[in-house]
């Protein structure tokens, strides 16, 4: 069967995926009234301006503080930990924090995780790894557990299944778990639950991520809104958290104007329905809890963003979504787009340093710059900046020695050469105005198809006479 | 642990620059340098000297360089630092000489005012002219409003009309509440607002073409609801934009189109009608 080759091969790279996601009007639309009534809840929650700047200030420096004795405070986090009965455990790259999850389940002979939702999770890949290892991991976030039942990675931060709708929802959970469909999103809500719920009685370890560590009182900080966090971190016998390194702060006292910022940016609550602080395991005279308590800290590149005092910034990060929220990109190519585990902005900036830009050479190129994630970011991460910083990284070559993983992984002689043409061109008067009298002149006869630009638009034709010319005619004849 | 940190800078740590202070504006000066911008150059050159002739009726003699090219954004922002330099370099030494700078376009206002001194930032004693250069430059619509205090008497029929601003201008300089009260001066002109007015056109220049499919649907969902705005037209002070949605309008056989700013203020305010 001879099929017509597409007129655009759709390659697995952003833009491929890209020309994927756009033609599917379902999941544009999905997204469009998604991240428009993220950006109003947003708003919304933050009806002082004033107040608002203020608090992304106050977080940003918090942030900043913490970073700045960054090596410190983890060293107090897990002195502070140890003292509460939690077990520490470092590891430098996925694999080690997947050996070290795994070697806990098996101490214990368990063969069921039930798990609250952790990004950091996603970026280890642990569900694979442990069902390699006939350890069955189920995800009970309402999201994680529709994008798990459908073979499916999330397509954002906060709200892993905001790719689809209650109908694709009801039609997945018919095909999936054999009930009838329906409309009702609390129907809905209800079936998974019931199934999720048996699950936390028979799980033999639970899995959870961290908001926040804080080192003085060694506490981990975890929100959430449908309980399922505070299920998986209590009702089996083993807890492990698992979270990267920058996640950690230096007290309480800081951890209440980040928790505003996080609520109110994220999803525009003024606090989540649950807010776990995790300080050990059970006591001996305490009815409930978990008999054992882990934190599992990972850095998988974060470490190399951190030596960089620009790049550095990326690590304030405190997983709102917010960015993802009101990117004109990310709305209209959605999650999935981006192939990575973080998507939208904080996507295009974090995870060069985790996987390397050879892997992800268009993230930093998959912006128009506009500057909307910049401007509500919490914690006020120069994101724009951020992705320039990353451009100029991946088109060095490797005599310029990039500073960042797998930097240069865009380096074109050629495109260097355009460049190096164009800057000839803007520094030499003679020659620019040469060029101006050539292209006023011949312009119309420029090719009508110059590129992806014709794609979108008529080709560009230059005026008959341009400003130069103009201006000197007006300004030496004097006619004003 | 502590191994993991060994390649780190000491106290590299940055906070977030304050926010800055609303800025305060000099009396209106007798001569300004008009930096016409490589698009308009170009493009748009109509839109250059209509600027020239706003400022020429409030009394001021404008200057323009015959040296000027680009300010260097698009090399920046595509990641060539050196290229960019060169070319800003070249700008900064002709602008070097005290007259106050007026840019017909926000991002590349926005370029000498903001970004000039990330270009320069390893060159204290060109951060210094830097400084200088951004404390001198302003974009058309906030040179009108602010500087030149213009006191308009609209001699245009009555129209509607929305207007798309510039996002890195907008947010680098609130070009947007310039552009307004600009407009809100002019009797007959009303201004409607569209869906979605403060997302981005899909320019960002380089970003245009190295993500064609993403920035063209960008570009056309901003022409279709410009278009359902309701206005006869849209006016925008920045070439880029303009650029991008002309150029869509264009090649969607669509008879509405979009018009520097500087064009449609003469118009109003010297009653000269252009075909």
């Amino acid at each position: 069967m001879s099929q017509r080759i597409p007129v655009k091969e759709l390659t697995d790279s952003f833009r491929g995926r890209a020309v994927g996601a756009l033609a599917d009007d379902q999941l544009r639309t999905n997204f469009r009234v998604a991240m428009d009534s993220l950006m109003k809840k947003r708003a919304d929650a933050f009806p002082d301006e004033e107040e608002r700047e203020g608090l992304r200030e106050l977080g940003n420096h918090i942030k900043a503080r913490a970073l700045s004795r960054l090596p410190d405070l983890l060293e107090q986090l897990e002195t502070r930990l140890t003292a509460n009965g939690v077990k520490v455990h470092w590891a430098e790259t996925n694999e080690e924090a997947n050996r070290i999850v795994h070697s806990i389940i098996e101490a214990k002979q368990g063969s069921q995780v039930v798990k609250g939702k952790s990004m950091v999770s996603e970026e280890m890949e642990m569900n694979d790894y442990l069902a390699e290892r006939h350890i069955e991991c189920l995800e009970s976030d309402m999201g994680e557990y529709i994008v798990q039942l459908d073979g499916e990675k999330p397509s954002h931060i906060i709200m892993p299944a905001i790719h689809k709708n209650r109908f694709q929802v009801s039609r997945l959970f018919h095909d999936k778990l054999g009930v009838d469909e329906t409309e009702d999103v609390n129907e809905l809500i209800q079936i998974g639950r019931r199934t999720l719920r048996q699950k936390f009685l028979e799980a033999d370890v639970g899995v959870s991520g961290v908001n926040f560590a804080i080192a003085e009182t060694g506490t981990l900080l975890l929100v959430e809104n449908e309980g399922n966090g505070r299920m998986s971190t209590t009702a089996p016998p083993v807890h492990i958290a698992v979270t990267g390194i920058e996640k950690v702060v230096e007290n309480l006292r800081d951890v209440v104007p980040l928790l505003s910022l996080l609520t109110r940016s994220a999803l525009g609550q003024p606090i989540t329905t649950y807010v776990n602080m995790i300080s050990g395991p059970r006591k001996a005279d305490e009815l409930d809890g978990p008999e054992e308590v882990h934190l599992v800290l990972l850095d998988n590149g974060r470490s190399g963003a951190f030596a960089d005092a620009q790049l550095r910034q990326t690590l304030n990060c405190i997983r709102c979504g917010a960015c993802m929220n009101h990117c004109p990109v990310y709305t209209r190519v959605g999650g999935h787009t981006y192939g990575e585990v973080y998507p939208g902005p904080i996507g295009k900036i974090i995870t060069p340093h985790m996987v390397g830009l050879h892997k992800v050479p268009d993230h930093p190129s998959a912006s128009s710059l506009c500057g909307a994630c910049g401007e509500v970011c919490p914690v006020k991460i120069p994101i724009p900046e951020m992705l320039q910083r990353l451009r100029q990284e991946n088109v060095k070559s490797p005599a310029e020695q990039p500073k960042v993983k797998d930097g240069g992984a865009k380096y074109s002689r050629k495109e260097r050469a355009i460049w190096r043409f164009w800057a000839s061109l803007n520094t030499s008067p003679v020659f620019y105005r040469l060029f101006l009298w050539g292209a006023t002149r011949f312009g119309k006869l420029a090719p009508k198809n110059v590129g992806p630009w014709t794609e979108n638009h008529s080709a560009p034709v230059p005026a008959r006479r341009s400003l130069h010319d103009l201006a000197k005619a007006h300004l030496n004849q004097g006619d004003r | 642990m502590s191994e993991l940190f060994y390649d780190a800078a000491p106290n590299a740590t940055r906070v977030a620059p304050e926010r800055p202070r609303p800025r305060m504006y000099p009396a209106k000066p007798a001569e300004v340098t008009l930096f016409g911008t490589c698009v308009v150059d170009l493009f748009f050159p109509e839109a250059g000297l209509d600027a020239i002739r706003l400022l020429e009726r409030e009394g001021i003699r404008v200057h323009f360089p015959d040296e000027q090219s680009c300010c260097g954004q698009p090399a920046w922002t595509s990641g060539y630092v050196n290229e960019a330099r060169e070319v800003a370099r070249a700008q900064l030494n002709l602008l070097d000489n005290g007259l106050p700078v007026v840019v017909p376009s926000g991002s590349c206002a926005g370029m000498f005012r903001q970004h000039y001194r990330e270009v320069f930032a390893e060159e204290p004693d060109t951060l210094k002219r830097v400084e200088d250069l951004a404390e001198r430059t302003f974009e058309l619509t906030e040179f009108l409003l602010h500087v030149c205090k213009v006191d308009w008497q609209d001699l245009g029929q009555p129209t509607q009309i929305a207007l798309h601003t510039s996002c890195s201008a907008r947010r680098e300089m609130n070009t947007h509440l310039h552009a307004r009260e600009l407009l809100g001066k002019l009797a007959n002109v009303e201004r409607l607002d569209h869906d979605h007015e403060s997302e981005c056109c899909g320019f960002g220049g380089t970003f245009s073409v190295r993500m064609p499919e993403v920035s063209g649907a960008m570009v056309l969902d901003k022409t279709r609801s410009l278009r359902e705005s309701g206005a006869a037209e849209m006016v925008t002070a920045d070439g880029g934009c303009l650029l991008n949605i002309n150029g869509s309008l264009e090649k969607q056989k669509q008879t509405f189109r979009g018009r520097h700013l500087a064009s449609f203020l003469w118009e109003r305010v010297s009653g000269e009608v252009k075909s």
